[in-house]
């Protein structure tokens, strides 16, 4: 069972989250012409390391926020989270 | 090689049975090979064995950082199937189901193959509609699919939840009864042995750690066993596909993600299928040994951990009690997990790449295991004649830049996620 703190909430259990994939990847800007290889870049392409990942979750049945974590993909141990304007 | 017979038995039982061959050799790499296969799994060694058997192709080398049967060909619940609506996918894991009759005599090895049937349950009108509409379309890919009414169903599993009052009540099922299981083990030994006896090198322990690429071509792979040259390589590294391809510099429409599988203790002869639930993802079969074998979803967030958490343990067997109420009252013998190249169809990729030389085969979700002898034989032929065949022309890597995805569930990208 993975333990999340969610930057309003506190350490909840896992079972209130969900997933939201990859944090890093860039959607592409409004409003402009884009490519297909951009949108197969932002749509499919994924770097899925081994080890840190910077990720989004959902606290969907706590206070609904997103916001960013950064997990292990080997040991799943948190490093950190953070509201989604903050880096990290 | 010695062939396993009744006669060697015997033969052998004389001699106290400390004669016999041993099923593969342990060699050291040799400086240069035509082809070197990443990943010693199911998928590896039978494209070792069909380049060897199909292509007379043996100066071959299959580099495998663990053990041979120690990853996901181990970690299954060995289930093979066809019942796939879209083309690309029907006629490609038919042609496994193909190769799966007949593999045991063709590797002269007992992979235990059980056509017991599979029944995918429907727990709506809707859902009957959808099942009349795929087995429809099997049908026409001349895979073989039975419409199942509730009481039909009822007379085949018997111990399914059919009272009144349960949330999601069993209307019927399809089913395809040329379905079934094999015994995974064996089908990794049985490559591997087959491999073994015609050239190929099987070299465990020997984890890959770069690439030689000049000029947009392969010349080699440098390992823990020191730099091995080679003409043509081929990726068959499954949950490990984004390690290797950071290696390479491509980044691919996959993430590696966890699945969970367990068995509960063994009991009496109760199933002799394998069901699927058809209101969440659940499946079931009954192992030899009486175990009940059980699976479901991923534990739903990127890991290369090779062990799950409870909660979708949980989650899971949950499903598994509303279908077939006396799991409740089992003990769990064993649960373990493994890691899938989910791809963002959920369709597999087997394809040259853009480094000449260097061939693909990944994206295989969480099915995998019946596609294992498909999977040989096609990349095999993908890797000797340098082209796709055509039953793998559709697993294309470029389908996700044209829009051309194989999205065999109708949910768009990523349908894996719940």
């Amino acid at each position: 069972m993975l333990h999340i703190k969610c930057p309003y909430c506190g350490m909840r259990s896992q079972n209130e989250f969900a997933y939201g994939g990859d944090a890093t990847v860039k959607r592409p800007e409004l409003n402009k012409e884009v490519s297909d290889e951009e949108w197969n870049k932002f749509v499919y392409l994924r770097k899925s390391p081994r080890g840190k990942h910077l990720e989004l979750w959902h606290h969907i049945s706590g206070c609904r926020q997103w916001f960013k974590v950064q997990r292990d993909t080997i040991t799943h141990e948190i490093f950190k989270t953070a509201e989604i304007s903050e880096d990290i | 090689m010695q062939k396993y017979s009744l006669f060697n038995l015997i033969k052998n039982a004389f001699k106290g049975h400390k004669e016999w061959e041993v099923a593969w050799k342990d060699p050291t790499p040799k400086d240069e090979y035509d082809v070197i296969i990443i990943g010693g799994g199911g998928h590896g060694l039978a494209t070792a064995y069909y380049l060897a058997k199909e292509h007379n192709i043996t100066n071959v080398a299959i580099v495998e950082k663990g053990w041979i049967g120690g990853g996901n060909v181990g970690r299954n619940t060995t289930i093979l199937r066809s019942n796939y609506m879209h083309d690309e996918n029907g006629l490609f894991y038919e042609k496994g189901m193909d190769l799966w009759r007949s593999m045991s005599q063709d590797l002269n090895f007992n992979v235990m193959y059980s056509p017991r049937g599979i029944i995918n349950l429907a727990h709506s009108d809707a859902q009957m509609n959808a099942y009349s509409r795929r087995g429809n379309s099997m049908r026409l890919n001349g895979i073989d699919a039975v419409l199942l009414g509730r009481e039909e169903v009822k007379k085949l599993v018997p111990m399914l939840d059919f009272s009144e009052n349960v949330r999601f009540p069993i209307f019927g099922g399809l089913m395809q009864p040329s379905g079934g299981t094999a015994r995974h083990d064996a089908v990794a030994w049985g490559y591997a042995r087959q491999a073994d006896s015609m050239g190929v090198d099987i070299i465990q322990h020997c984890e890959v750690t770069g690439f030689d690429v000049v000029k947009g071509k392969i010349k080699g792979i440098k390992t823990s066993k020191g730099n091995i040259k080679a003409k043509k390589v081929g990726l068959c590294v499954a949950g490990s596909t984004s390690v290797l391809a950071k290696m390479l510099n491509m980044t691919l429409p996959i993430e590696t993600h966890l699945l969970q599988a367990c068995v509960s203790e063994p009991i009496k002869p109760i199933l002799d299928n394998v069901v699927t639930f058809g209101a969440g993802h659940f499946y079931c079969s009954q192992s030899d040994k009486g175990e009940m074998v059980m699976g479901g979803d991923l534990d739903g967030y990127n890991s290369y951990a090779q062990r799950g958490n409870l909660p979708t343990l949980q989650h899971v067997l949950t499903e598994g009690i509303a279908m077939f109420p006396f799991l409740s009252k089992l003990k769990m013998l064993r649960t373990w997990g493994g890691i899938m190249d989910m791809s963002m169809d959920g369709s597999p990729i087997i394809d040259k790449t853009h480094i000449e030389g260097l061939y693909l085969n990944c994206g295989w979700c969480y099915g995998g295991f019946k596609a294992t002898p498909a999977s040989g034989w096609t990349f095999a032929y993908t890797i000797a004649q340098d082209k796709v065949h055509e039953l793998n022309a559709g697993y294309n890597l470029n389908r996700f830049n044209t829009g051309h995805l194989i999205d065999e569930k109708g949910l768009g990208t990523k349908t894996w996620i719940s």
